[in-house]
């Protein structure tokens, strides 16, 4: 069939073009007009060119906080991903005990942000928290408002608790996939359980694996609420991650100028590593 | 190498089979003997998966015995039974090479490297994928597939048994025989008891010395090709085996032996003796096409019969003939001709005339 060149039908793009640019290029080219202004009240701005983005770049305190949120996004990562899939290759196949289980599950995941945090706010309390009162009872000293190490440990805990469920449903998906030949296979060449995970599961659950590595590299680079809920950033500014910076920085301080070039380089780092990611793990799968 | 024994084994997937027709196995005693080529004859449906399923561990038998060389295995994974098996769909590790592929089961045995290498590549060689060894399995042609996952039930060395489901059912037909050649080569060679499940009798007698035809869950004969050919135990060995199948014909008893319509079939006197023992009413004659014998001329025990239609295959003809109402098919010489209408005569040669009660053969006591 030929097909017939038209360009008035570029016309069918514009709805769509329209929706797009009010959800996201507007917002965004907002941004990037304060990103190189500076501005003293209306009327009063003045064109700064790069300077803002200089001044981020050189600021300690965020290059701390940088610091902080790469070790945290690696930690959840490292944790999550690997439990999630035990969790889903521990998880019962079919049955009511398989619904059951993906129900229980799935529970963490269906509870708001803030309310995850103000749970462990009072579940890691010493005095009346079950877990943190349970803990000092074993003799550990353990306090998430006066030590970092704690501060650190509860956040991940309590991030490891809301999403973990998240990679296990992935992976049960990805594992559900997989057809019954394939363990028949194995079991006839007497395969161990091992090299039936690193062999079959694993490499068919590659593409789930994909999405829920991104999804928790960006969900956690970006967290705000739960950490802030917790422990406020504390104690001192030892779980203060990047969007709560930057939230200081604009809606506390009202430093429009600098959030908004430090918001930028936020959101270039992010699609960076995004890209990085899945482009690593796709060129992995084109060779040979 | 073993020797495999199914003792009084019966398989339903229903929980609580009420009947005959809930069971995929009816109850069946079959020995497997060690060292055999076989292969296991049967349309689709009627159990002929689910048996080698039994034999190889994947599926525990709702009742009876799975035996190995005399040793009760059915509580055994097929890990524990030692037992190869190729599936009618390949089933390929994907994210690994041809070689990777073909070493896996090798591995999983603890075999030693040199071992390996030296036993996958005899492999490959065998079965002509020695170039592409060294490719990623999941960029392979559907009959490289097939190829690679026969080659990882062929590479074990030690296993009791292997089992062929179909294995090539996705390979085209010129390979196919080929491939049919290699499998009977390897046995010869290293004398490993061999099943092979399929639907097609071309394939079962190219492959086994025996064949074991399977029906509605029943084994119903398990002879040499020559034997289903002659002697069909069975009415639907009759009608499966041979091309076109057996000319069957439903008949009634009369006093020299059975007729239909209006022609009598003189019987043998142990025919007739043993036809007077039984009751049933479900009686049939049987004669393979390639046994009808047609002349011009009327002989003794002859019926005159109107040729109907004639096909042609190349090298011999296919005529149907009109005997009363029932349409017999009879193969004939390339040279013999007669116009369709006119009328010849037809003799059935009593040795290979065969009688079936309950779709059974009555068969001379020796």
């Amino acid at each position: 069939m030929d097909k017939i060149p038209n360009n008035r039908a570029w016309w069918l793009v514009l709805p769509v073009f329209l929706l797009v640019a009010f959800s996201a290029l507007i917002p965004l080219m907002t941004v990037v007009n304060y990103s190189v202004q500076d501005i003293f009240g209306p009327g009063q701005a003045y064109f700064v060119g790069t300077e803002w983005f200089k001044e981020v770049l050189t600021d300690e305190r965020l290059q701390d906080s940088l610091l902080r949120q790469f070790l945290f996004s690696s930690a959840v990562l490292l944790i999550q991903i690997p439990l999630g899939i035990g969790v889903a290759l521990m998880m019962p196949k079919s049955g009511i005990k398989g619904s059951l289980c993906l129900i229980l599950v799935a529970i963490p995941l269906l509870i708001p942000w803030n309310v995850v945090g103000t749970i462990w706010q009072i579940f890691a309390r010493g005095d009346i928290g079950l877990f943190g009162w349970g803990i000092n009872q074993l003799g550990v000293d353990y306090n998430y408002t006066g030590s970092t190490v704690d501060a650190w440990l509860t956040v991940l805990l309590m991030d490891v608790w809301h999403w973990t469920p998240l990679v296990a449903l992935l992976c049960y998906s990805g594992l559900r996939a997989i057809p019954e030949a394939f363990y028949q296979a194995a079991e006839i060449d007497r395969a161990s359980k091992w090299a039936v995970f690193r062999y079959i599961q694993l490499p068919r659950l590659k593409s789930v694996l994909i999405i829920a590595v991104l999804l928790r590299f960006m969900d956690s680079f970006m967290i705000y609420t739960e950490p802030f809920v917790l422990t406020g950033g504390g104690p001192g500014s030892s779980t203060t991650f990047l969007s709560q910076t930057l939230t200081t920085m604009a809606i506390g301080q009202f430093d429009l100028g600098r959030a908004a070039a430090f918001s930028l380089i936020y959101f270039l780092i992010v699609l960076l590593i995004s890209w990085l990611f899945f482009t690593a793990i796709t060129h992995a799968d084109k060779e040979q | 190498m073993a020797e495999i024994h199914l003792k009084s084994l019966a398989h339903s997937y229903s929980k609580s089979p009420s009947g005959p027709e809930d069971y995929a196995i009816r109850q069946l005693d079959h020995v497997w003997h060690k060292g055999g080529a076989y292969a296991l004859l049967g349309p689709s449906g009627c159990g002929k998966s689910t048996m080698l399923n039994i034999i190889s561990g994947l599926v525990q038998p709702s009742e009876g015995e799975v035996l190995f060389d005399g040793i009760r295995v059915n509580a055994l994974s097929p890990r524990d039974r030692n037992i190869a098996q190729v599936f009618q769909f390949p089933v390929i590790y994907d994210s690994m090479t041809v070689y990777q592929n073909l070493a896996f089961p090798l591995k999983n045995n603890k075999v030693p490297a040199a071992r390996i290498k030296e036993r996958v590549q005899e492999i490959a060689e065998v079965l002509e994928i020695e170039d592409k060894l060294h490719k990623k399995a999941k960029n392979l042609t559907a009959d490289e597939k097939q190829k690679v996952s026969m080659g990882r039930g062929l590479v074990r060395e030690d296993v009791s048994a292997i089992l062929f489901d179909e294995p090539l059912t996705v390979i085209d037909p010129q390979l196919k025989w080929k491939l049919r050649r290699k499998l009977k080569q390897i046995h010869e060679q290293f004398d490993i008891t061999m099943v092979y499940v399929t639907h097609d009798q071309l394939e079962a007698s190219t492959f086994a010395d025996k064949i074991a035809v399977m029906y509605d869950g029943q084994i119903v004969q398990f002879g040499t090709p020559t034997e289903l050919f002659e002697q069909p135990n069975h009415t639907f060995v009759g009608y499966f085996i041979g091309s076109p199948g057996m000319n069957l014909i439903d008949v009634e008893r009369c006093e020299a032996g059975v007729r239909f319509g209006s022609a009598e079939v003189v019987l043998e006197p142990w025919q007739i003796e043993y036809l007077n023992r039984l009751s049933s009413t479900n009686v049939k004659i049987g004669i393979r096409p390639e046994f009808i014998e047609i002349g011009l001329e009327p002989k003794v025990n002859s019926y005159e019969v109107e040729v109907l239609d004639m096909e042609d295959l190349g090298t011999y003809k296919i005529i149907d003939l009109g005997l009363g109402d029932e349409t017999l098919k009879a193969r004939v010489d390339e040279d013999f001709d007669a116009r369709i209408g006119s009328r010849v005569h037809l003799t059935m040669p009593p040795q290979w005339t065969m009688l079936y009660v309950d779709e059974f053969l009555i068969q001379e006591q020796s």
